[in-house]
């Protein structure tokens, strides 16, 4: 495991490496698969529940195609470690929560209280997403 | 003679290397030849400097320095529209060099 | 209109000290200017020529005499004592510091304001109809739909860093007033053939280096779909909008590039799966909305008519003021363009003045056109004259709406540092060839537009004459354009001919109106008999 690695979770850490999501699709054993830009989540579907950690690489925390990697995996239940690696700032973390990561492997490392405290960020939220928090319209109709 | 500009972080006032720091003036640029990269190296990393680049320009016989591209001289004066903004709006001939 | 509740504060404040926490660490040191940019951007905050430039939000272009006198009041204490407004109904400062930037956006929070989104790869303002709420011809006030959706689209986690900028404009009515075809997403609110509410969906137009009139997407979908639908849109952009090119990022460009059947066929099966997610706001979310809408207090029972002997009121009236759907009423448009002058350019004076003017005749409501000008939404007819009066003693009633002296222009490169040349000297030049009031009124309606560089933020495609500017060896040249149009017959204007320098375009823009003058036929405007005639006489007359 990456040591500089955040992570919201309370089960033990996946140990093995994260394979390509091509080397993936030939490989039935593997636990572990490294999304890249390019990748489309959508070819993990059909074997999310064998799967324990996907990491989504951020090259460039400008793309931000791997935030709708993210959403499309937890919108279709998967429930193992979403880890963001590369290049993620602590301004990154609050939507990369809300997206459905509960991991962080940021190539230059953040501290547990600047993560937390970036995590803290919105009181409230506008939109439903995959992280559980009531956005604000449900919270004004008694939802 | 190439010359160095930017702007200042906090300020956002555009800026001239001088030879020792940053002048709001762009007649007090001097000309760095080939040490453009190190000195912008070291001046934006102390954070001196925002921005920056260097550019070319012409030394007037009267002393001036002339940015030779119009972006900078508008940069070294104001806006043209705008004389009573200008760096040195007491000078009413300071906007016929811009263009 | 619509006032925060504490949820909507609370965000507002939060963004403030997200943005304050960020600045702190650029001055210190801990994250450089290439990590910094694209956060200060997400606040509206760029470095231009001068200083730092603010682009304060003002949604879908609607804001109170309280937050107009912000906006004044800020200019003063923190620029240079006036304000530019922008094609996107906001408003700019064009000398800014970065140390003041936190302490802006604190104040702006204040009075309900921000500059969350106004400038980054995320969605922008959310554009709308300068006369929603007043018009006679809209099946309902569109800035309900905006407004759900600028909550929608504020601080959205998944859509913060697009390939590029995303630009949605909300109208209402057949006759389009916000340019609406020529962004991102374009929405008209309908009603289909059972009589239900719903939103038609245009994706792809834009301007910019490559100008395009977004096809529709999606001729229905019920307003309680509306945000899902967007979701989906925007997903599939966010997935698959080209990031290997700067120039070809948009969403005009994935659309064009797949094609329009493709992109409405992905977007359709994304949003197949989002109607499970149940992220669309209920019905009493979008009523609540609305009852901010509803009624802005207009008297019933006034009669229309109003004491027109002065003739110079008069002739102020009959072209600054449109029909109300209530009787007694007038919207009246506020001309930012006098002859000469900064298009678009108020001093904090003027604002305050136009704030007082607001809170005194118009309800409490103004709005920001993209065409740069103020709208007084409900003013009653009876205080036309007081109104005009006072518009005229602070130089704020030119009588040029829509007429050649009502130009659309860029700040251009006495302030950007993306222009290729100037635009607001040619603005000017163009403004006084033509200051005369009865020439312009001669010639009649006349959209001019100019843009000092490709990126098009005067809109200068959809000019019925656009110029743009450009770098032709170093000097500045400026490309004359004919026969756009921003309005429903959405249109992109032409090239004539080779480019001019400023003082050539201004005499082919004087030729260019000759040649209308002596082509048209009775009750053409200049784009009706360029239409016409086409492209040749004006280029014979320009090039011999």
């Amino acid at each position: 495991m990456v040591e500089h690695c955040l992570r919201y979770r309370d089960d033990e850490p996946v140990g093995d490496p994260a394979v390509t999501v091509d080397a993936f699709a030939v490989q039935g054993n593997a636990t572990a698969v490294r999304i890249e830009p390019g990748d489309d989540a959508r070819a993990l579907l059909p074997a999310l529940d064998r799967i324990a950690l996907i990491e989504i690489n951020f090259p460039a925390y400008g793309d931000g195609r791997g935030y709708s990697a993210a959403r499309i995996l937890r919108e279709h239940g998967y429930a193992g470690e979403l880890r963001a690696v590369g290049d993620v700032l602590i301004d990154q973390l609050s939507h990369m929560r809300r997206c459905g990561f509960d991991a962080f492997a940021p190539d230059k490392p953040i501290t547990q209280a600047a993560a937390d405290k970036a995590l803290a960020t919105w009181p409230e939220v506008y939109q439903k997403t995959v992280d559980g928090r009531s956005p604000i319209w449900a919270l004004r109709h008694g939802r | 003679m190439k010359i160095l500009t930017g702007n200042d972080l906090g300020s956002g006032h555009v800026v001239w290397w001088d030879g020792q720091g940053w002048s709001r003036h762009v007649n007090d640029a001097v000309d760095v030849g080939d040490a453009a990269d190190t000195i912008l190296a070291a001046e934006e990393a102390a954070r001196r400097v925002n921005a920056s680049y260097a550019i070319s320009a012409t030394k007037g016989a009267d002393g001036t320095v002339r940015p030779d591209h119009i972006k900078d001289r508008i940069r070294a004066l104001g806006p043209t529209v705008r004389p009573d903004l200008a760096l040195q709006p007491s000078d009413p001939q300071s906007g016929n060099w811009v263009i | 209109m619509y006032q925060y509740d504490q949820y909507d504060q609370a965000m507002v404040d939060a963004r403030v000290e997200e943005f304050r926490g960020q600045v702190a660490r650029r001055m210190a040191g801990e994250i450089t200017e290439d990590q910094f940019k694209p956060l200060r951007l997400k606040n509206g905050l760029y470095l231009q020529l001068h200083a730092y430039m603010l682009r304060v939000a003002i949604p879908y272009g609607t804001l109170n005499g309280r937050q107009m006198r912000m906006l004044g009041d800020i200019a003063d204490k923190y620029d240079r004592g006036y304000g530019h407004f922008t094609t996107r109904q906001n408003i700019q400062y064009n000398w800014i510091k970065l140390e003041d930037a936190p302490q802006i956006l604190a104040d702006l929070a204040t009075v309900e304001m921000h500059a969350i989104q106004t400038s980054g790869n995320c969605i922008r303002n959310i554009s709308s109809d300068h006369f929603a709420g007043a018009a006679a011809d809209e099946l309902v006030d569109p800035r309900p739909y905006a407004e759900l959706l600028r909550q929608w689209s504020s601080f959205h986690p998944e859509f913060d860093y697009l390939p590029r900028k995303f630009k949605i404009a909300v109208i209402a009515s057949d006759t389009d007033r916000a340019a609406m075809r020529l962004h991102d997403i374009g929405i008209q609110i309908v009603k289909n053939e059972t009589g239900e509410i719903g939103a038609r969906f245009y994706v792809g137009g834009g301007m910019g280096r490559t100008p395009m009139i977004a096809p529709v997407i999606r001729e229905f979908v019920p307003v309680l779909q509306m945000v899902s639908y967007a979701e989906a849109c925007l997903r599939v952009y966010n997935r698959y909008g080209r990031r290997d090119n700067k120039y070809k990022a948009r969403i005009k460009i994935l659309v064009h590039e797949i094609g329009a059947d493709e992109y409405r066929r992905q977007v359709e099966e994304e949003f197949a799966h989002i109607l499970t997610l149940g992220l669309e706001p209920p019905q009493a979310e979008f009523e609540r909305i609305a009852g901010f809408f509803a009624d802005p207090g207009l008297e019933r029972g006034l009669a229309d008519g109003y004491d027109r002997s002065d003739p110079d009121f008069a002739v102020w009236a009959d072209q600054n003021t449109t029909p109300h759907k209530q009787a007694g009423y007038k919207a009246v448009v506020i001309s930012l363009k006098p002859a000469g002058g900064i298009p678009g350019d108020a001093t904090a004076d003027q604002i305050r003045l136009m704030a007082e003017l607001a809170e005194v005749y118009s309800l409490d409501e103004l709005r920001v056109t993209h065409t740069q000008n103020i709208v007084l939404p409900h003013v009653k007819q009876s205080d036309l004259y007081a109104l005009w009066q006072k518009l005229d003693a602070a130089g704020l009633a030119t009588a040029n709406l829509d007429l050649i002296g009502d130009i659309i222009a860029c700040p251009g490169l006495d302030y950007c540092s993306l222009a290729n040349a100037r635009s607001i000297p040619l603005a000017q030049k163009i403004s006084a060839r033509f200051a005369e009031p009865e020439r312009q009124r001669t010639l009649g309606e006349l959209k001019l537009k100019i843009s000092g560089c490709i990126n098009a933020c005067g809109h200068h495609h959809a000019g019925n004459i656009g110029i743009l500017g450009v770098d032709r060896k170093g000097t500045e040249n400026y490309q004359l354009l004919l026969g756009g149009s921003e309005a429903a017959d959405t249109s992109l204007a032409q090239i004539v001919g080779p480019g001019f320098s400023e003082d050539g375009i201004v005499d082919a823009i004087e030729t260019v109106t000759n040649v209308y003058l002596a082509q048209r036929a009775e009750g053409e405007r200049f784009l009706d008999t360029y239409r016409r005639v086409g492209m040749a006489p004006f280029k014979e007359a320009i090039y011999g």
